[in-house]
């Protein structure tokens, strides 16, 4: 074999649609499993609590990456066969700063806020209307903001192009770069945590003395 | 009280998730996807307002080309649908499915309400800009290394962590 499944076989429209059903089940039920059905649990990640979404994204993608590669170097499913994402700089830099603003504004990007609405969670549903609203915004002012979409079009540039290095360097790089990532939030964690409840501590205290010395306390930060 | 199904270990769902990209690829050549069915929808409803107008512009025209097919008939579509089924198994099976509004200790439920459509449509609108939000963007391009794909997954994060600050009673 040597590309996708549904071109060696040559699938009909209705059986890749079935598929594409089938691995949007596994996608949804992974997503919720890891704990991405729920807003808190996700911002969480940005307020240095609780790494959650970091570890998984970055698990999840060198996963992927390290099976695509070798798939690649097989011969099995060359990276030409398959639908490579061309880079389009500036709309990718503005367009991930408004998707940063609006997860941490909403509470969800797309695909979890899918998700957190078949658990019940009704900010979810009210994020699903403003997606729909937003994408029909860009849609009705395309004319406008076409020139900032197609700036800085560079079509397929994958990362070993872009810094000259051949692709296995750049797989384990890019791996590398995970696991020190992952060693790095683990450390911030640490320590985000025992300041979290390190005031709590402080808190119960002022509420158990009432004493007039309590705000004292408190002002020079000094913890029991 | 009924017990809740723990959640997997954050590196296990990060495999499984990974395995779910990689058998997308394999099995039709295409990656993983969610904001891409919120284009359709809005799309079709366009479509239903004004035709002519829809078909003819340039953003969601090519949505239109197939007067055989309905515009809706489409992979990611399809695959929006399976995540909602493969979300509602896993929040059932779980016992987590509970009517709810999310929000942090000290937020008012009407803000969080506000709040959420605000940041859907900013990221509905991002997304559309960046051609893809975290799983068709980050996710799929991060996985196949596409630089344009690791600025946005950045750039999320930054924007995210710039933002933080200013709506923590939200969350913290």
């Amino acid at each position: 074999m040597e590309g996708p499944l549904s071109v060696v076989l040559r699938m009909s429209h209705p059986t890749e649609m079935m598929i594409s059903v089938l691995v949007g089940i596994g996608f949804g039920f992974v997503l919720e499993r890891a704990g991405f059905g729920r807003a808190d649990r996700l911002t969480a990640n940005f307020y240095g609590r609780d790494f959650r979404v970091l570890r998984v994204m970055f698990t999840a993608i060198v996963t992927a990456m390290l099976g695509l590669y070798v798939l690649d170097l097989l011969g099995i499913l060359p990276l030409s066969s398959i639908g490579i994402l061309d880079t389009y700089l500036l709309p990718h830099f503005v367009g991930g700063l408004l998707l940063g603003v609006g997860f941490i504004v909403g509470g969800y990007c797309p695909g979890t806020s899918v998700v957190a609405a078949v658990s019940g969670k009704i900010d979810a549903v009210l994020f699903m209307l403003g997606i729909a609203f937003g994408s029909a915004v860009f849609t009705l002012g395309y004319d406008t903001i076409a020139p900032l979409a197609n700036a800085g079009a560079r079509g397929r540039v994958l990362l070993h192009d872009f810094f000259h290095v051949s692709s296995g360097t750049m797989v384990f790089a890019v791996s590398l770069f995970a696991v020190g990532a992952f060693w790095a939030v683990g450390r911030i964690e640490r320590l985000v945590r025992a300041r979290v409840s390190a005031r709590a501590l402080v808190r119960q205290h002022l509420e158990a003395s009432e004493a007039p010395d309590a705000a004292g306390l408190a002002g020079e930060g000094s913890l029991p | 009280m009924k017990e809740n199904r723990p959640l997997w270990n954050p590196y296990a769902a990060g495999i499984a998730l990974g395995l779910v990209l990689l058998a997308s690829f394999v099995l039709t050549g295409r990656g993983l996807g969610a904001s891409g069915t919120f284009k359709h929808v809005e799309a079709a409803a366009i479509h239903a307002v004004d035709p002519t107008w829809a078909e003819e512009n340039q953003n969601i025209g090519s949505f239109f080309s197939n007067p055989q097919r309905s515009s809706m008939n489409e992979w990611i579509v399809w695959l929006t649908i399976g995540s909602a089924v493969g979300g509602a198994m896993a929040a059932f099976t779980g016992k987590r499915f509970k009517v709810e509004t999310v929000r942090g200790p000290r937020a008012r439920i009407e803000n969080r309400w506000i709040l959420a459509v605000v940041g859907g449509a900013i990221s509905g609108f991002a997304a559309q800009l960046a051609r893809g939000c975290t799983s068709g963007q980050a996710l799929t391009g991060g996985a196949q290394l596409s630089l344009g794909s690791w600025v946005f997954m950045f750039s999320v994060f930054g924007g995210a962590y710039g933002m933080a600050w200013f709506v923590r009673r939200q969350w913290i």
